[in-house]
């Protein structure tokens, strides 16, 4: 599935051994992709190869973080790869919707490359659709994180130093009492499904949501990626956090063209 | 979210979402309920399966690749209409393939006589040098067909020193630009281009925010 780059001079395939890897869930408003995106443009992170793969909806375009004439027009497809060795951080973005049916194969394409790599851990990011909050949940931060077994060994105690909340369970049928609890992420894409195969397989995963709505979901993105420097620091946050992320040029014209000057 | 009348409707998500397939937890039973209608469905017409139908081939797997030098494809019917009318023609061209698929939107065939209305794909090779192909690709093929198409139609290539041109078509609507595209000059042109492609491009790349999707971006 995972296809490198040609980076010329005969270089071998890339080494992710005990790194991160963060990616986003295609889920409602995309915030977790815009998040990635935010990511990927402030730290500048190189691009190391991509996804071949049948579970996404094809599509392309030219650089999406270009900054200059120059570095406009290396093509960029749905699900792509890059790294940045330095912080031992490799990032996986998705740009397109599943294609019906294939979230399974594609999740579980994903988890056995993630084994094949042994990077020490996932960090997914995703969000869920605000309306479907309960009562309590509409009180306080919007924003939730989950950890599987494993990873709640190794981290666990310091999202509880950071005042973290965990993401409540509900009941599998709600004004029935008495009934189990399941876990519940209404949008949020292969959330769900990729947290449970990775409680089932030993992985390393931790997901990091927020409740949100369709709408410009620019502002969420901001907070989710905040939320997630809390823990992982990749930018420095004792000044105002938001304004160091650097937006990239794709996110220009969001929200449609011009308007015609005839229209006033 | 509610709606001025009062009654709550789900928003449509730009994610694309499938609600059905998160809350869909499969049975054993529901997976070989499953299985047995695709494959009853692959057997009548109205599967997802694509076939490639090609001239040379009677049927055997074991058949040599297509050598290919260059290949025109040409998806939506503009640019097949833009092949019609400026390049291809009996005396030069002959035809040396069919696609038949069927999906919600379309169904095509296995007939190379076609009218321009049809819905086709076909396969056509340059008669004095054979190989150049050309696909002419007036119909619409769904997305999860594109990836099987991908894979049937360059899987009976060899791909060694291959120059692929897509040829396609966008609305002007479409195009995301500072200015209105009221005021835009069309048609226009944009190209993109992968980075061992060295010749000349005979027109601007496409600026970001726009992107290319399905079977020309496949």
């Amino acid at each position: 599935m995972f296809v490198p780059c040609d980076r010329g001079g005969g270089s071998a395939a890339p080494d992710f051994k005990g790194f991160t890897l963060l990616m986003p869930a295609v889920s409602v408003g995309n915030v977790g992709q815009l998040a990635i995106d935010l990511v990927i443009s402030t730290l500048d992170m190189t691009k190391v190869g991509y996804f071949y793969t049948d579970c996404l909806v094809p599509m392309v375009g030219n650089n999406p973080y270009a900054t200059a004439e120059e570095n406009s027009t290396e093509l960029s497809i749905n699900a792509e790869v890059y790294s940045l060795p330095s912080k031992k951080l490799v990032v996986l973005q998705i740009r397109s919707p599943f294609i019906k049916n294939k979230y399974r194969p594609f999740c579980e394409t994903l988890l056995s490359w993630v084994k094949s790599i042994k990077c020490a851990r996932v960090v997914l990011l995703s969000s869920s659709h605000a309306y479907q909050r309960d009562d309590e949940q509409l009180l306080g931060t919007p924003l939730r994180y989950l950890l599987t077994p494993d990873l709640e060994k190794a981290v666990g105690g310091h999202m509880k130093e950071l005042n973290w909340k965990e993401m409540e369970r509900v009941a599998a049928y709600p004004g029935i009492s008495g009934t189990d609890k399941i876990l519940h992420i209404p949008g949020g894409g292969i959330t769900k499904l990729l947290f449970t195969e990775s409680c089932s397989e030993g992985i390393q995963l931790a997901v990091l949501l927020k409740f949100c709505s369709e709408g410009d979901n620019i502002p969420d993105a901001f907070v989710l990626v905040n939320y997630l420097n809390e823990w992982l620091q990749l930018i420095k946050s004792e000044v105002n956090p938001s304004s160091q992320w650097k937006i990239p040029s794709s996110w220009r014209l969001l929200f449609g063209n011009g308007l015609p000057p005839a229209l006033f | 979210m509610a709606t001025f009348f009062g009654e709550v409707v789900v928003a449509p998500s730009r994610a694309g979402l499938d609600e059905e397939e998160e809350a869909r937890e499969e049975t054993p039973e529901d997976r070989e309920i499953r299985r047995e209608i695709e494959k009853k469905s692959s057997l009548c017409s109205f599967g997802r399966e694509i076939d490639v139908l090609w001239s040379w081939r009677s049927g055997g797997c074991a058949e040599e690749p297509l050598v290919c030098s260059r290949f025109i494809v040409a998806i939506g019917r503009n640019a097949a209409a833009f092949l019609s009318s400026f390049i291809l023609d009996s005396v030069c061209w002959e035809v040396v393939g069919v696609v038949k698929l069927w999906n919600e939107w379309c169904k095509t065939s296995s007939t190379t006589n076609v009218l321009p209305t049809d819905s086709f794909c076909l396969f056509y090779r340059l008669i004095s040098d054979p190989t150049v192909l050309l696909c002419q690709c007036s119909c619409y093929v769904a997305e999860d067909q594109q990836f099987q198409w991908l894979e049937k139609v360059f899987g009976s290539m060899q791909k060694k020193g291959l120059q692929v041109t897509i040829l396609s078509t966008c609305p002007v609507a479409d195009y995301k630009t500072q200015e209105s595209t009221l005021t835009l000059v069309s048609p226009f042109l944009r190209a993109l281009k992968t980075k061992e492609f060295q010749e000349q491009v005979c027109c601007p790349l496409l600026e970001q925010p726009n992107i290319v999707r399905d079977l020309p971006a496949a």
